[in-house]
């Protein structure tokens, strides 16, 4: 009986280290073609369903992403300006409205396959890029898509995407800074919070 | 045909609402500075992007969304290849210059495949045998060689540009074969074609941009800069210090491109330079 529980204690641990393990190519390659497998399947997404799109969005990828630290980035300089109160209330909108804005391009899918680039990385490395690029059934060139990922605690998070070299985050750090320099972080925060009410009225009409 | 001519009736008003939004928008521009480094003449530029918006959303979209569903997906990739094959002449003279002599090789093959097997473009071959594509321009040399981006400016129809891939642009346009062909209707529909075209292969990313911008025109611009200092480095540009919390105390004109320059490319500047200057002249 004892050696049974040593055996199930054994499993569990090797169970956590397994989870812990997961490679930042493996762990993007496996979520990426997991979403895209229900896309692929669900025909309320390919015809514009935002809502849907969040929903798949928001079970399959949130766990992975650091949006704090996302927040952050974008803040740049004015994150530490913000008070604690303030930097949660800004990291959850704008966790919205990249949650919102990736389920929107989720939505524009249309038979493009995902090639994963061939990935390396130094033993003890704690950030890393995995680099991936759309292919385009059509007539539209292919599309570089780079995940920037941190490993924090034993997960590794995505902090960062690049579209075609444009990152998803810090692409806000001009407008960011210009709203804080005229009306402050609230001023921010209100202009987050309606971008994001306007946003949410547009994908429930839909 | 009623069509048609309301079109007719219509276009002219269209223009003339365009030119009084821009004329408003140039006055209330004239007060608003944001003090943007990257952006010195932001007031100005913010009404030829309104300019260039209203442009985009009364003739040049409605346009790209019809030609999109006329036109059955093969032969729009048809289109992009062809005029993609002449880009990859220039293409190719640009790699050159950069020094990128491999590259530019597989850029002139690809234009001896797709011109011959592909049918004058038609078709790519080339990538299907291996021959990657690449993206590289005047604009690109110029700052490969160490030209910094200078001020941000929206010109008008083309949209963004920095100073530096204006004058790349000049170039571009300069040495462009579509626009030197005769007869002057065939140049014009091309022209067109090729417009419409590349307008309608970015009507899924038009959405996008929506969703996530909270002020389009900072948005595209910060996009736009981001986007050719990735070009320039060919996908793999130094990663920007990072401005957060850590390292507050840096001062925001330090995130200024002025790590840009390629020291090894340099040296090839002066004859090349002298050589190019003047084409720009003309």
């Amino acid at each position: 009986m004892k050696s049974l529980f040593v055996f199930l204690g054994g499993l569990l641990i090797a169970a956590t280290v397994m989870a812990q393990e997961v490679a930042p190519d493996v762990l993007v390659k496996t979520v990426t073609n997991e979403v895209l497998d229900i896309v692929r399947k669900d025909k309320e997404i390919q015809s514009g369903n935002t809502k849907k799109a969040i929903e798949l969005v928001e079970t399959k990828l949130l766990g992975h992403f650091n949006f704090t630290r996302m927040t952050q980035l974008a803040l740049a300089r004015d994150w530490r300006v913000a008070s604690p109160a303030q930097q949660k209330i800004l990291t959850d909108e704008f966790h919205s409205l990249l949650v919102r804005t990736y389920s929107k391009a989720l939505t524009e899918y249309k038979n493009q396959t995902i090639d994963f680039k061939p990935f390396s990385m130094k033993a003890g490395e704690t950030d890393v890029r995995v680099r991936t690029e759309i292919k385009q059934s059509g007539a539209g060139k292919n599309i570089e898509l780079d995940y920037y990922l941190e490993k924090s605690g034993a997960a590794w998070k995505v902090y960062d995407i690049e579209v075609g070299g444009i990152s998803l985050v810090t692409n806000y750090r001009d407008s960011f800074a210009a709203e804080v320099r005229n009306n402050g972080i609230d001023g921010l925060i209100k202009s987050l919070q309606a971008k994001n009410k306007s946003g949410e009225a547009t994908s429930v009409k839909k | 045909m009623g069509a048609l001519n309301r079109m007719k009736t219509t276009l002219p008003a269209r223009i003339k609402s365009i030119a009084v939004s821009i004329a408003a928008a140039s006055l209330l521009a004239g007060c608003a500075t944001s003090g943007n480094p990257k952006d010195p003449i932001e007031g100005f530029n913010r009404a030829i992007f309104a300019f260039n918006e209203g442009l985009d959303a009364a003739i040049i979209k409605p346009v790209a969304t019809g030609y999109e569903a006329v036109l059955p997906s093969p032969i729009r990739t048809g289109v992009t290849n062809f005029f993609g094959n002449i880009d990859d002449l220039f293409i190719g003279v640009n790699n050159l210059l950069q020094g990128k002599v491999p590259e530019a090789f597989s850029d002139f093959g690809r234009v001896v495949i797709n011109t011959t097997v592909g049918l004058l473009g038609v078709i790519d071959w080339a990538s299907d045998a291996g021959l990657e594509k690449h993206n590289e321009d005047f604009g690109q040399t110029f700052g490969r060689w160490g030209v910094g981006n200078g001020a941000y400016v929206v010109i008008p129809v083309f949209g963004s540009r920095t100073a530096r891939d204006t004058v790349g642009l000049v170039l571009d346009v300069a040495v462009d074969p579509v626009a030197k062909h005769k007869p002057i209707a065939v140049r014009n529909t091309a022209i067109v074609l090729r417009l419409e075209n590349d307008r309608a292969n970015l009507l899924a990313a038009d959405k996008v941009v929506e969703e996530a911008a909270l002020d389009k025109y900072s948005y595209m611009r910060d996009a736009y800069l981001q986007r050719r200092r990735n070009l320039i480095y060919d996908g793999n540009p130094p990663r920007e210090i990072e401005a957060d919390a850590e390292q507050a105390d840096r001062p925001v004109t330090a995130e200024a491109e002025t790590v840009e320059p390629r020291a090894e490319l340099v040296p090839v500047t002066p004859v090349l330079m002298a050589h190019t200057e003047p084409a720009v002249a003309k």
